[in-house]
């Protein structure tokens, strides 16, 4: 599922644990300042935030727990803003059809996968039954 | 213990406002607090205010789904209003467009509709 996420160069990289409720809240809020930073417009701020929450609450709910990784990136002159999310909990069999819209191995809705990877501009999955899951979204400011 | 939001009685209208931004336990307390509000008042009609969240994400964009239908087996309506327009772009392209859910773009608007609805008697959907 890679679509070449390498960007130049990264700055302003923090890490935050996302092992309850609250740390999916605080996620947003970490997200939502480094998009401000990195001067994405209001409605791309918007879809990052949306993005790095779905994606967060997957962490918690599918993955057990895990981390978030964010940092400004560059590259080719464009600044944007690199989320990666981590677990290490049983991962996904079936990634193509975990990004179909509307499936779902349990609760919600099914769009949180399929919803973050519209959300985003640039959208890596890598996942292994027993091997945890690494999400990573990038948005660029236009 | 989390935070509650509040549910404020006007009339024969529950008016749910958000002000913060929403721990995932919130919203399922909520659900609850308002079908107990809905049964103990009679209300008609429920008007949630979103325009003070930043995001709506498929979690709460379900809850404000699952409220409108909750609340019409309950013979209340309900009006989603003022949500931002950066929220409602990224809704959509998330994939939800909250097709259930009455949505009016301020509050003055959403009581407004809720005053025709029940001038008009049930609501056929």
């Amino acid at each position: 599922m890679s679509s070449g996420v390498e960007p130049v160069e990264e700055s302003a990289a923090e890490e935050s644990p996302i092992v309850a409720n609250a740390d999916v809240v605080k996620a947003r809020q970490m997200v939502r300042a480094l998009a401000q930073q990195a001067r994405l417009s209001l409605v791309d701020q918007t879809k990052l935030v949306t993005a790095a929450s779905e994606l967060a609450r997957n962490t918690l709910t599918y993955g057990g727990g895990g981390s978030m990784r964010m940092s400004i990136v560059t590259r080719d002159g464009r600044t944007g803003v690199k989320v990666v999310f981590r677990d290490e909990g049983p991962g996904i069999p079936d990634l193509e059809l975990a990004l179909t819209d509307g499936w779902s191995s349990g609760k919600g809705m099914g769009l949180g996968l399929s919803g973050a990877r519209r959300l985003a501009d640039e959208f890596d999955l890598v996942s292994e039954p027993g091997k945890g899951t690494h999400v990573v979204v990038v948005k660029w400011a236009r | 213990m989390t935070d509650r939001v509040p549910v404020l009685k006007i009339g024969d209208v529950l008016l749910v406002s958000i002000q913060v931004d929403l721990e995932d336990q919130m919203v399922m307390d909520l659900q609850e607090d308002l079908s107990q509000r809905i049964v103990d008042t009679g209300a008609h009609g429920v008007v949630i205010d979103i325009s003070a969240l930043e995001i709506v994400d498929s979690f709460v964009g379900r809850m404000l789904a699952t409220i409108a239908a909750i609340s019409r087996v309950l013979g209340a309506d309900t009006v989603v209003v003022g949500m931002r327009p950066a929220v409602a772009m990224t809704l959509v392209e998330l994939g939800l467009s909250l097709g259930g859910v009455r949505t009016a773009l301020n509050l003055e608007q959403g009581i407004g509709a809720l005053r025709r609805a029940r001038d008009q008697g049930p609501v056929g959907r």
